[in-house]
Order: structure tokens, then C-alpha cells, then sequence
């Protein structure tokens, strides 16, 4: 099973790598919402930096569902989709493959957008553990969710629009949960961002299961 | 089976042997690429009896899929990966060796300096290569090739025709959705036409020739 993970990860990335998608579109478009974020709340420093954590993440999760979009309409342009079920491998495989390749570019696409805040909106890290910890379980969560509601939308092709729609709602723990960490690891709220950071993991456990379960049934109606 | 709210393929009767190939003819939305998706286990029919390859299909279409090759309209190639990346990825995806994957491109007689190019530069035809290339690869039991000489150049169409031949020499069945009769008939066992829903059996246009022959000959008697 691992042998197919590894396999369709690397075929992803692998299109990553030659698209740049991630690089050139999606953190780009990140880093734009970020100065805009700048422009709107008039570059009040004081403000910038209370309201970093919730601005970071909601910029994330509005750049993950580009990718999101991306990694489906990778299968869907070609009818790749069907050529995956001829090959016999297992759906569980293709979910896990697909997220994990899913939650590399959007790691990738947090660290660029982290440094971004940190040099516009001068923010700074009281505990990088916890930032770090954070970061990545809440990732692991977008990731998981994304590539499950990717493969429920499947090849139809209003899925640009329905997308978004579907999946933000299904992502507010995790925009709620990564704020208050993000709080916690930069100093502007005085909470305990590790009991949020174990919600983060539960919530990317979850839909890990839910993804493993239900992504054959998926695969097959869409 | 149903296409959204409407039946297709109502009365579709079809039984294939080892070791034969048969056309599928028919007008455009008869039915005939239907009928290779359904026998290539992505479609799921609703009623009647459908076993492939000695698997009920109502009960188990997984099992099937591996041991067909399907080559449809879609190339089922990924755009931004090269030929050569995209060979290797289908080969250890449907568990083939990389001998099989060198054979099967040498097979389709793709040109090595398109290894090294992305699909999405390719043309029609260098595609439509590759994509059997693909399928080739897999050494299926059973071939669903739906207009397999589209876009292809005269040298691809004749590597198509060999591909049939020798498929079906082998032991493997083959069916082959085609609008260009003159080109599959010379390389097929059986002509079978889709209309309606309906699957008809046509004699070969020798036989059918002869018949006429023979009819005529008897009336003017």
C-alpha cells in the first residue's frame, strides 16, 4: 500500500514540479491577499498584529482551495480519474497519495506566507514549537478535507464554484482552532494553543479516516 | 443501464469469445462507447446479465478492470508529465515491468526524441500512441478500443490493425468501436451493429456479397 501512496504522491508532485502551480500562482495570490489585508486595515501596526493569526489562516484556507482545485482538475482534464480505477489501485491508496501531495504544496505555500506576515505585518514568535506543531496539524486537516471533497465533486463541472462553497464551511474548526494556536504562539491571545493544536489533530485524524472509508465509493459515483 | 433518467443499451445482447475481435458499428449515440465502458467495468448496468472475463459485473467490476484495456476518447494521460514519465507512472501503477513498458512503446513505434516532451505538446495522433502504448503495456485479456485510428497517421493506423490481429491471435477478445469500416473490417472476426439499444449481427461483407449473389442468381432462375 505504501509502494501506491508513494505513487501517486510522486505523480503529483512530480506535476507540481513542472506546472508551479503552488510556486508561481497560488503563494503569489497568497501574499497578495496578505498586503491587501495591509491596505485595508489602513498598515495600523497594532491592528495588523492582534489580527495576524485569523488573517494568515483565512488566507490560507482561500489559497487551499486552489489547490484543492488544482489537484482535482489534475485527474478530471484527461478522464485520468478512470484510468486510476482500470490500474487496480486501492482508493485508500489514491486518498492518501493525493493528500499527501496536497498537504506539501500547501506547506509549502504556509511557510512562504508566514514569512510574509512576518515581514509586512512584523509579527513575531513567542513559541515556534507550537507555531510549528500548529501549522502542521492544521494543514494535515485541509489536506485531508480537501482531497475528500475534491474526489465528492469528482469531474463535474461546476465544481470551481461549488468548491469553495462545500469545503470552507467544513474548514471553519480548523480556521477557529489554528487562530487561537497562532494566538498562542505569537503572544496576541492568551490561551492554550496546545489544547487547540489537539483539536487540530483530532479534526485531520478524522477526515483522514473518513477519506480512507469513503474515497472508493467516491471515486466510483463521480 | 441508465444514461441520466433514459435506458441505453435495453436490448443489448453480446457474446465474445477468446481469441475473436469484433467491430461495433453504429450511428453517433447508438450506444457503442457505452457498451466498452460498461465491459470495462466503469459503468454500472442496472439489469439483464453482464459478466466479463468470467466476472459478474453486478456483483464485482474492480476485479475486471485491471485485465482490460481500454483506450476511450480521453487520452488518460496526464498533460504536464513527459511520454516517458507517463509510461512509467501507468506501467508500475497497473503492477507492469519496465520491460513491458519498453516493449510497449517500441510496440506503438513512438519516437524516442518524444520521450523527454510533455504529453500536453503532443499531437493528436503522438497521443493517441502513447495512450495505447499505455494499454498496451498491461497485455489485457480484453481490448475496448473505441475509435482507436482516430487521429493517427498511416503508420499508427496499421500498428493499430497489427494490435487488433495479433491481440486476438493471442487468445485475448478485442472489440472495437469504429466509424471507419473500410479500415477494421479486413482485421475483425465479427460485425456487430448497435442501434436502438439493440445489438445486431452482420454477416462479413464477402459473405453478404455471395448471399446477394446467390439470391439474385435464384430469382432470375
Amino acid at each position: 500500500m505504501l509502494a501506491e501512496v508513494l505513487l501517486i504522491a510522486g505523480k503529483d508532485l512530480r506535476i507540481e514540479k513542472r506546472s508551479k502551480i503552488a510556486l508561481n500562482q497560488v503563494a503569489p495570490f497568497a501574499i497578495l491577499i496578505v498586503i491587501l489585508f495591509g491596505f485595508a486595515l489602513n498598515a495600523d501596526r497594532p491592528a495588523l498584529t492582534t489580527f495576524t493569526p485569523g488573517l494568515y489562516w483565512v488566507t490560507i484556507l482561500l489559497a487551499s482551495v486552489l489547490a484543492v482545485h488544482r489537484s482535482v482538475a489534475v485527474e478530471a482534464g484527461e478522464g485520468a480519474r478512470e484510468g486510476l480505477l482500470l490500474t487496480g489501485i486501492r482508493p485508500s491508496s489514491i486518498f492518501l497519495g493525493k493528500a499527501a501531495a496536497l498537504i506539501a504544496q500547501i506547506l509549502l505555500v504556509a511557510v512562504v506566507l508566514l514569512g510574509a506576515v512576518i515581514i509586512f505585518y512584523d509579527a513575531r514568535i513567542d513559541n515556534g514549537v507550537l507555531l510549528v506543531t500548529s501549522l502542521i496539524a492544521a494543514v494535515l486537516g485541509v489536506g485531508a478535507a480537501g482531497t475528500l471533497y475534491g474526489a465528492l465533486l469528482g469531474a463535474q463541472r461546476a465544481r470551481e464554484t461549488v468548491l469553495p462553497i462545500l469545503l470552507l464551511p467544513v474548514l471553519a474548526p480548523v480556521l477557529i482552532a489554528a487562530t487561537r494556536a497562532f494566538g498562542d504562539a505569537m503572544g496576541t491571545v492568551a490561551t492554550d494553543g496546545w489544547a487547540w493544536t489537539s483539536l487540530l489533530f483530532s479534526f485531520a485524524a478524522l477526515y483522514i479516516a473518513l477519506g480512507i472509508a469513503s474515497h472508493g465509493v467516491l471515486m466510483e459515483e463521480n | 443501464m441508465l444514461l441520466g433518467r433514459f435506458p441505453a443499451l435495453a436490448g443489448a445482447t453480446l457474446l465474445v469469445h477468446a481469441g475473436e475481435s469484433v467491430l461495433l458499428e453504429g450511428a453517433n449515440g447508438a450506444g457503442k462507447s457505452t457498451l466498452l465502458r460498461l465491459c470495462a467495468g466503469l459503468l454500472r448496468p442496472e439489469s439483464g446479465t453482464a459478466v466479463v472475463l468470467g466476472t459478474d459485473l453486478f456483483k464485482n467490476r474492480r476485479t475486471v478492470r485491471p485485465r482490460v484495456g481500454y483506450v476511450g476518447h480521453a487520452s488518460m494521460l496526464y498533460d504536464d508529465l513527459t511520454v516517458a514519465e507517463n509510461l512509467r507512472f501507468w506501467a508500475r501503477a497497473a503492477g507492469v515491468s519496465e520491460s513491458q513498458e519498453h516493449a510497449a512503446g517500441e510496440r506503438m513505434e513512438i519516437d524516442r526524441r518524444l520521450y523527454d516532451v510533455p504529453v500536453k505538446s503532443l499531437s493528436a495522433g503522438q497521443r493517441r500512441r502513447t495512450a495505447l502504448a499505455v494499454a498496451a503495456a498491461r497485455r489485457p485479456e480484453l481490448w475496448l478500443l473505441d475509435e482507436p485510428h482516430a487521429g493517427l497517421d498511416q503508420g499508427g493506423r496499421d500498428i493499430v490493425d497489427s494490435l487488433i490481429s495479433d491481440a486476438a491471435a493471442a487468445g485475448g477478445a478485442v472489440l472495437v468501436a469504429s466509424h471507419e469500416l473500410d479500415r477494421v473490417e479486413p482485421v475483425v472476426d465479427r460485425f456487430v451493429t448497435v442501434t436502438g439499444g439493440l445489438t445486431v449481427e452482420r454477416p462479413r461483407p464477402t459473405e453478404r456479397a455471395a448471399r446477394s449473389a446467390t439470391s439474385e442468381h435464384g430469382h432470375a432462375r
